[in-house]
């Protein structure tokens, strides 16, 4: 019966539901997998190291890959989901042939880096994951396609299958949905926490395998070099930031995660009476991001992070968690330009890594002033106060106590409405 | 370094450039005139279609220096890898004064071999700060290139039009070759045209925008898809702009839709809000803002059934919380919970299993009495997921309220309540299912379920529901002792 009625929508309708129903789905990165090209080949697709944006939509996203859903069909009932089975937004279905015939027409016009393909859960999480599985076969080896290839993997699923996803693709991976395990079972009923867990640390031992097997043998078959990420929602339930910065982190830790997603809960069109919350603002998942980054790449801690937020757990969103933080220890600072070690000086509000990078260079070659800093970086007026440089020293200003005031952005970002 | 009897005191010497972006015939003079100890001062550096300088003007027409040439034992010019890396990229900048700045810099650099790793140094920084243009001019290339596909005897043909800032699309042709290796693809530019037929690859001289095809029909599918995978509730013009300026707008076909993406986008958010049928309000706190809040919620279809919303009874800290369905008849009509037929079937099992109702607080799933009249009867709805899911609202801002350790759910509907999900009754009653907050949730029938029934299947019913709830009874003395 739905079969008669998908017969007529045309492909452009139907990629038009396809790629609405997709894009709550935050991750849209096509870096740091392994070099290919096409040279030699029969097809099309290259990957050097760096991801690509081909285009950027208005809401600021990046679009680096054609990120569809197989069907939007599913047998799973989660609130937060545009897709649940009780949502009476419009459903469609794409063959794997259409949805590979799809992605190389867009590849050979340089609109993509490849697909990033997922699917609302239909028949069973078997029978779902051959149809990605399909779709990604065709690409790669009835074209040859040698672009980025994202996978979403459905835990559930047979672990062989999931093994075969690993091949084709350069990245994959599952969704953890929400930060606490109470959030899920009350918005992702069929979910189940252990379950998602058990898959990531299943793919992660195999990401790792394959490492091991390709230092040993150069011909070892990859396994999704561009590893594993995974997607929190923020904002549907009401886990604060402490919350989930510390769950990020034991996903970092203990299933060597490339990307923990955040994305903040968004109206979603006929959207379940379960989640009359009001809208996340979007500044606190920019803050979450930022707080990501400390993480990744600053030497901070998520007891760092946590330090920085405020009573209620949440990290300030009128400034950055790194001045926060710098704003809540000023015993730490200011530090020496010219003697810090390079964890004290990342920890610098105002500081990024290239610029520290940059100091520690110059560093040896003079004594650096103020004026010498901001040749290095990008804004003297936010580290000046947490700076001794050979012509400059902060005296009062590091413990005024309208320090905040002082750094904080004057224009605040207006809420839509 | 012996002084050269041949570098005229005081000279100035002109260099041409064959081609705006060409590093190794740069390299080649610089090293040459370094050799030959000429200073940055006395060196110019034209390239072609370029002005020149002051000295270059009067240059080759009156008769130009010719460059001198080094001793065959004059030292060896020395550079860093990290000025060779830079350089590459600094030479294909538009930028005119570039090639002075790197003949100064590898000048410097004979005597201070270090002061490339010193970003403090101004000339250091403007080096990086042509490379970062570069390449990112370049990586705009790699992204924003859109190719039109061309049908013709030799077979299909890719043709882009694209207007990089700097001279690097030579430097780029490698990129596109390994991406798109077996295809025949041509990439033209005002700067100059590159083109690969599978096997080798051509310059052509500079191209103009009506050389490239003007459409493609696989653009109204990547159109379709840029403005469905935008994200109406979350509007960024900033962010986008600035990766994507909007001077590389008029080549990239989406980009034609994008003022009326924003136009819309504020409508589209509010139309969703809408169409979820609910008002985005604070959880109440108290039961008096509750009792408030549900006479005025027209969130479901069945506020509009019904004299009045039925608040629930019993007061804040009551340890037992119980969930009906709906109010009926009566209860409609009264303004309480539970005073119907039902209603008193309940009170007769609390009693026998021991419970005070006046100690527990009693509500229903959904607050309004949905309905269908029948001449003078109203007959009796049972409420849709979606109306128990709206309503749900209410019963959590009760919860939280009122805060009970144990919650019994009376029927299917109460069960989804609570839970979110369809409850199978038969499978769930009898034990207890752990909740967030740390309380517990007891599943039976509701008593007019017992009420529809007769005989022995009532009997057995009613064995099962007077257990429930006397295991509910031993659990509250449990919590509560």
């Amino acid at each position: 019966m739905p079969q008669a009625i998908l017969k007529q929508q045309s492909l452009r309708e139907r990629l038009e539901i396809l790629a609405d129903a997709a894009k709550y789905d935050a991750s849209c990165a096509s870096s740091g997998t392994a070099k290919k090209n096409s040279i030699g080949g029969k097809g099309v697709g290259s990957t050097e190291g760096m991801g690509i944006c081909h285009a950027y939509a208005p809401d600021g996203r990046c679009i680096s890959l054609l990120k569809v859903l197989l069907t939007n069909h599913c047998i799973f009932d989660c609130h937060y989901c545009i897709n649940r089975k009780s949502s009476n937004t419009p459903r469609a279905r794409f063959t794997p042939q259409e949805v590979a015939d799809l992605t190389i027409n867009f590849y050979k016009r340089n609109y993509i880096e490849g697909l990033f393909l997922s699917s609302g859960i239909i028949k069973s999480s078997n029978h779902t994951m051959e149809q990605l599985m399909e779709t990604a076969r065709i690409l790669r080896e009835e074209y040859d396609f040698r672009g980025y290839i994202h996978l979403k993997t459905i835990p559930e699923a047979d672990p062989e299958l999931i093994e075969q996803a690993g091949m084709y693709a350069d990245r994959v991976s599952i969704n953890v949905e929400l930060p606490t395990r109470a959030g899920l079972t009350r918005l992702a009923p069929d979910k189940d926490e252990a379950e998602i867990e058990g898959a990531l640390a299943k793919t992660s031992a195999r990401i790792i395998q394959a490492k091991d097997e390709r230092k040993r043998f150069r011909h070892a078959p990859r396994f999704a070099p561009a590893g594993q990420s995974t997607q929190m929602i923020v904002g549907a339930d009401d886990a604060n930031d402490t919350a989930i910065v510390s769950r990020a982190a034991g996903l970092y830790g203990n299933f060597g995660l490339r990307r923990v997603y955040y994305s903040a809960f968004s109206p979603i069109p006929d959207a379940s009476a379960v989640l009359p919350l009001k809208r996340p603002p979007l500044m606190r998942e920019h803050r979450l991001y930022q707080s990501d980054w400390l993480m990744r790449f600053y030497g901070f801690g998520a007891n760092d992070v946590a330090d920085a937020t405020e009573d209620d757990g949440n990290l300030p969103l009128d400034i950055d968690p790194k001045l926060a933080w710098a704003l809540k220890f000023r015993g730490e600072f200011p530090v020496d330009v010219n003697r810090a070690s390079k964890e004290q000086l990342l920890r610098v509000p105002g500081l990024g890594t290239t610029a520290v990078g940059r100091i520690l260079k110059a560093r040896r070659y003079r004594r650096l002033r103020l004026e010498d800093v901001g040749r290095l970086t990008q804004s003297i007026a936010k580290v000046r106060p947490f700076l001794v440089a050979a012509d400059w020293r902060p005296t009062q200003l590091t413990d005024r106590a309208d320090l905040r005031s002082m750094l904080a952005p004057k224009l605040e970002q207006l809420e839509l409405f | 370094m012996t002084a050269l009897q041949h570098v005229s005191l005081g000279a100035h010497y002109v260099v041409h450039l064959p081609r705006p972006d060409d590093f190794a015939f740069w390299r080649e003079r610089a090293r040459q005139l370094i050799q030959c100890d000429v200073p940055p001062d006395r060196v110019s550096w034209v390239e072609p279609g370029g002005t020149g300088d002051l000295f270059a003007f009067e240059g080759p027409s009156r008769g130009e220096k010719r460059l001198p040439v080094p001793e065959v034992d004059a030292p060896q010019v020395r550079a860093s890898k990290r000025f060779m890396r830079l350089a590459r990229n600094v030479c294909v900048h538009s930028e005119p004064e570039r090639f002075s700045l790197l003949y100064r810099t590898l000048w410097r650099l004979q005597s201070q071999p270090g002061f490339m790793q010193d970003s403090a140094d101004t000339d250091v920084r403007r080096i990086e700060e042509l490379d970062k243009e570069v390449r990112r001019d370049a990586h705009k290339m790699h992204a924003f290139v859109r190719f039109r596909e061309v049908t013709s005897e030799e077979g299909d043909h890719y043709v882009a039009w694209f207007e990089p800032d700097h001279h690097i699309v030579r430097a780029q042709a490698g990129f596109f070759m390994r991406r798109f290796a077996n295809m025949r693809w041509s990439i033209l530019t005002p700067r100059g045209c590159i083109h690969w037929d599978g096997k080798t690859m051509r310059e052509g001289p500079p191209a103009r925008r009506e050389d490239a095809p003007t459409g493609d029909p696989v653009e109204a599918l990547w159109k379709s898809y840029y403005a469905s995978i935008f994200n109406p509730a979350r509007l960024k013009v900033g962010a986008m702009l600035s990766e994507m300026p909007k001077k590389y707008w008029k080549n990239m076909p989406e980009a034609e839709l994008i003022p009326q993406l924003i136009a819309g986008a504020q409508a589209r958010e509010a139309g969703m809000v809408a169409a979820g049928a609910r008002e985005v309000r604070e959880v109440p706190s108290s039961l008096e803002a509750i009792a408030e809040g549900i006479s005025a919620c027209s969130d479901c279809p069945i506020a509009e059934c019904g004299t009045r919303a039925v608040m629930g009874e019993g007061a804040p800290g009551a340890p037992l919380m119980i969930v009906g369905e709906q109010p009926g008849d009566s209860e409609d009509l009264a303004g309480k919970p539970f005073v119907g037929p039902a209603g008193q079937l309940l009170d007769v099992y609390l009693g026998k299993a021991g419970i005070d109702r006046s100690e527990a607080y009693v509500t229903n799933a959904v607050k309004h009495f949905k309905f269908v009249a029948r001449g003078k009867r109203r007959i009796h709805q049972t409420p849709q997921a979606k109306e128990i899911d709206t309503c749900r609202f209410w019963l959590e801002a009760e919860r939280k309220v009122v805060a009970p350790r144990v919650v019994l759910a009376l029927g299917a509907s109460a069960a989804r309540a609570m839970l979110g999900r369809t409850v199978s009754l038969a499978k769930e009653r009898g034990a207890p299912v752990p909740l967030e907050d740390g309380s517990e949730l007891w599943i039976t029938a509701h008593p007019s379920y017992l009420l529809r029934l007769d005989g022995e299947a009532r009997a057995a019913q009613e064995e099962l529901f007077a257990r429930d709830l006397a295991a509910v009874r031993g659990r509250l003395l449990e919590v509560t002792s």
